[in-house]
């Protein structure tokens, strides 16, 4: 499988804090990569230096072999990537089908080709499950549908690098079986998926590789495995939080 | 060399001025997130008020100053926040800017019915006539207690700022107003406190200017726009570059007055008054790009439903139904008073797209109405269709020149900015009587006012006040169709989008600036169609029409009918003539209707959605009535969908009631090492 996303030597300062010290680490096509790690571990950061929401005061963000650290966002999302946000972004006036149907558009419009923004709305709809619901107003889902039509979005954009942040919060025990297929399905189509959550059945069960941040260092990078019995890994991050899924 | 240091004392004193209200502006705003427009508004309220006691009633100075800065000024700060501002925390930038506005015009209104304009009220400068000689030029001693003032407010800011605990609370509040609380701080008090110290800032300066610029309500009140711009300098925040900013603006204004040929060459006569508006501009272009966060926007309290074409038919037909019947039965003088409230209706559509659907607010669409005006009146002097055409590009053109240096900023910015260029056009674009532009000579107002043509329609008689009212309906009902269509494509969406997250539309690929861009243009070309029309009307295009005191009635009413709707600007154009229509019949009402706008301004605070939304949900309830099911209310979330959410049932188990914020619950989560990680 072939590299698509890289980060190298990333270092991300807010003032006196240290967001991220220095963090690299990749995904590949195919793979779903964990990222996981105690609050304030710098996930959310790490997702936005991708994103190109925050600037890195070092350090390098490759895509598909092209540096992209100079780019702005919306450059960033034409070549293919998307995301969803911790704290939900969503549309909240518009109807659930608008609000995949604005990114199945923007989509069209810079991609410049002749797909059918309703279809792929559509395809983007039921393969969440979220259906039942598109004609309602994004504001009104209860949070785990909204963290769904947040993957629905991001979906409609057709990306080839996708950044989940956090998307099983909220989500009952079967809905999150759903998602863990839904993003298995969706790594096997080819996509890189990086996955930051705290539902730690769902992470060790999809992703083939884990990350795991503490105060915005890598602790460690490999298998859920590895990441289950390393020590180091259970003194700093399940050790240091009450772990809920355990 | 003694011109130079007159120049530079005056400049010196201009500065303090400056200084004293720009960082009234910037305490306010950073402690309570509220931009108050109404700073120079209230400023001139002071001045007057100091006049009446220390002149009008022969009060001494030392008892008339004090009352008016330490008694009225904080009695008005403490009043404004506690029935206005501190319900504005949630609010809508366009939302709290509106009702800012609604106090400025709140106060010009009171200003005029109170002191009549008409009559003259010489404000001579404390202590006039006193004078020392410093290195051979004669300083007065006004200048000099202006100077020390100015001073001591810098180092009594510093020192309440950083020596106080109500300080350290206001600064904190900047910081993060929901860690404040959780803290045992109290962001209301602070809040409180910076209002009364904003308040108490502008007073001094209004008092302070006023013998420089007369007492005039509106100069006084635009004093806002000069602190700003320092203030803009500063980023809004930064107190030390404020002043650095007012140092700078102080200066460029009095060298500009001493040394520019301002009494040979015309065009250059008004031109040091807009000196601080063009610092600003180059301020704006030189910072930096506006950090998309996640969240930045508050979630929006408007929500504005869909229109769809059956209701817009039907709104549309009984509009044009009763324009027909309004046109053949209503006298003249209301039938003008109604047309002009049509015209100014047509630029209030303009605001739909740019306001209602893409969230961004402007403080100047007269003035674009006025450029379209005046391009129609020199285009198309027979009322040629085309001439609307031209009105639409030239505005246009105007518009997104206007947007340019803030487009990458932050909505408030841009609001800024179009409100310096109202002003900048008051105050000198529109009182030339022509420009040259390389070589070509470019007519502007000429003499004050430019006869404009009606709209020509080949065989319709559009001379006829009658007919001509019926044109402009059908106008409207036309644009309107347009902002529906807008709303329902593809584009209308993307605006939405672009206002409920930027953030997100980003990182969906969409170029927020060329959207922002698109859609200014857009709304600034609709506006001149609307003031092409409107200056037919009366046949006149004049300057006074299309200032910035005209633009800001307007918006007020057009989002208190509902800014994402077309009835919203329709309820503007009928409310505005209305008003026009009393305002002939009575005197007093005249005098009265000064106040109104902004009173309406002030309720928006209560009902960011306006009414006509909610005059719809109404008539749609009336309707529905006797029909078996209402629709279905967005199911609650079950109790699975709190599986996981431990903050939600943290705070289930506290017993609070107050649901809290989707932030001030990440704090908690923070605090207690639960929930969702960073």
């Amino acid at each position: 499988m072939s590299t698509l996303l890289e980060l190298r030597g990333v270092t991300v300062r807010y003032g006196g804090v240290t967001a991220l010290d220095s963090v690299s680490i990749s995904a590949e096509a195919g793979r779903i990569t964990g990222l996981i790690g105690p609050n304030g571990a710098g996930k959310s950061t790490l997702f936005n230096v991708v994103s190109g929401l925050v600037r890195p005061r070092t350090g390098t963000v490759v895509l598909d072999g092209r540096d992209i650290t100079r780019l702005v966002p919306h450059q960033r999302a034409r070549l293919r990537m998307a995301r969803t946000f911790q704290q939900l972004e969503l549309f909240g006036v518009l109807s659930v089908a608008d609000n995949v149907l604005t990114a199945a558009e923007l989509r069209r419009g810079w991609a410049r080709d002749k797909s059918d923004p309703k279809a792929e709305t559509h395809a983007a709809l039921e393969r969440t499950g979220l259906l039942d619901v598109a004609d309602e107003r994004a504001d009104g889902l209860p949070t785990g549908m909204a963290r769904l039509l947040e993957v629905a979005r991001a979906l409609a954009t057709s990306p080839r690098l996708l950044l989940l942040d956090e998307p099983a919060a909220g989500l009952n025990e079967q809905e999150s079986a759903v998602l863990g297929d839904l993003l298995t399905g969706l790594a096997r189509d080819g996509l890189a998926i990086v996955l930051v959550e705290h539902d730690m059945d769902l992470v060790m069960q999809v992703c083939s590789t884990i990350t795991v941040l503490n105060l915005g260092q890598v602790l460690m990078t490999g298998t859920p495995q590895q990441v289950r019995t390393d020590p180091a890994v259970l003194a700093a991050y399940l050790g240091s939080a009450p772990e809920r899924t355990a | 060399m003694h011109e130079l240091i007159a120049y530079t004392i005056f400049g010196l004193v201009t500065a303090a001025i400056y200084s004293i209200a720009a960082s009234g502006l910037v305490v306010t705003y950073t402690t309570s997130g509220v931009f108050n427009l109404a700073h120079g508004a209230f400023g001139m309220f002071a001045a007057f008020s100091y006049w009446q006691l220390r002149f009008g009633w022969g009060w001494p100075t030392w008892l008339a100053l004090p009352l008016v800065v330490f008694v009225l000024a904080p009695l008005f700060g403490c009043g404004l926040e506690r029935l206005l501002m501190r319900k504005l925390t949630d609010a809508t930038e366009a939302t709290k800017l509106a009702v800012t506005i609604g106090v400025m015009l709140t106060l010009v209104g009171a200003a005029l019915w109170i002191w009549d304009p008409q009559v003259s009220r010489p404000f001579p400068a404390f202590y006039a006539g006193n004078k020392v000689d410093i290195a051979g030029v004669f300083v007065t001693w006004d200048q000099l207690i202006t100077l020390a003032l100015g001073v001591l407010c810098a180092v009594g800011l510093r020192l309440l700022l950083y020596r106080t605990r109500i300080g350290l609370d206001m600064r904190a509040v900047v910081d993060n107003r929901s860690l404040v609380l959780l803290n045992g701080g109290r962001p209301d008090r602070a809040a409180m406190t910076s209002w009364v110290v904003g308040s108490m800032l502008a007073a001094l300066a209004g008092v302070l200017i006023a013998p420089y610029l007369q007492l005039a309500v509106i100069p006084l009140t635009l004093l806002v726009v000069n602190a700003y711009a320092a203030a803009v300098i500063g980023k809004l925040r930064s107190l030390p570059m404020t002043f650095a900013g007012a140092l700078v603006i102080g200066l460029a204004q009095s060298y500009a007055v001493g040394y520019l040929p301002t009494s040979t060459v015309p065009w250059l006569q008004s031109f040091p008054i807009t000196i601080p508006i063009i610092v600003l501009f180059l301020a704006l272009l030189v910072l930096p790009h506006q950090r998309l966060r996640g969240h930045s926007a508050r979630r929006s309290q408007e929500s504005f439903p869909v229109p769809t074409y059956r209701m817009f038919v039907i709104g549309a037909g009984t509009l044009l139904v009763v324009a027909a019947l309004l046109a053949v039965v209503l006298p003249t003088q209301p039938l003008f008073s109604m047309s002009t409230g049509l015209g100014l209706g047509i630029i209030g559509l303009s605001l739909v797209p740019l306001l209602g659907y893409g969230g961004q607010i402007s403080l100047c669409q007269m003035t674009f109405a006025g450029v379209g005006a005046l391009t129609f009146a020199h285009a198309a002097r027979d009322g040629n269709v085309l001439g609307l055409i031209a009105a639409f590009a030239v505005a246009a053109i105007c518009g997104a020149i206007t947007a340019l240096p803030a487009i990458r900023l932050r909505g408030l910015y841009l609001a800024l900015s179009t409100a310096a260029v109202a002003s900048f056009c008051d105050l000198w674009l529109f009182g030339l009587p022509s420009i040259t532009v390389f070589g070509y000579r470019v007519p502007l107002f000429e003499s004050g006012s430019v006869a404009t043509a009606r709209l020509n329609l080949g065989g319709l008689n559009v001379g006829d006040d009658r007919v001509y009212f019926v044109v402009l309906t059908v106008v409207f009902a036309l644009m309107g169709l347009g902002v529906v269509a807008l709303r329902r494509s593809r584009y209308g969406r993307m605006l939405l989008a672009m206002r409920e997250s930027p953030a997100a539309c980003a990182t969906l690929g969409l170029r927020l600036t060329t959207v922002k861009l698109s859609v200014f243009a857009l709304s600034a070309g609709m506006a001149g169609v609307g003031g092409a029309l409107l200056a037919g009307l009366s046949g006149q295009t004049a300057a006074t029409q299309f200032s910035f005191f005209a633009s800001l009635p307007l918006l007020l009413l057009m989002m208190a009918g509902g800014a994402g709707m077309v009835s919203g600007a329709l309820f503007g154009a009928v409310t505005l003539g209305l008003f026009s229509t009393f305002s002939h019949l009575s005197s007093l009402f005249n005098r009265g209707s000064q106040l109104l706008p902004g009173l309406v301004g002030l309720g928006l605070g209560e009902q960011p959605n306006g009414v006509a939304a909610d005059i719809g949900r109404g008539l749609a309830k009336l309707s529905r009535r006797g029909a078996p099911a209402a629709p279905a209310e967005p199911s609650e979330p079950g109790p699975a969908d709190h599986a996981g959410n431990t903050a939600t049932i943290a705070w289930e188990w506290s017993g609070m009631d107050q649901p809290l914020t989707d932030h001030e619950r990440n704090l908690l989560d923070e605090r207690l090492g639960i929930g969702a990680g960073r």
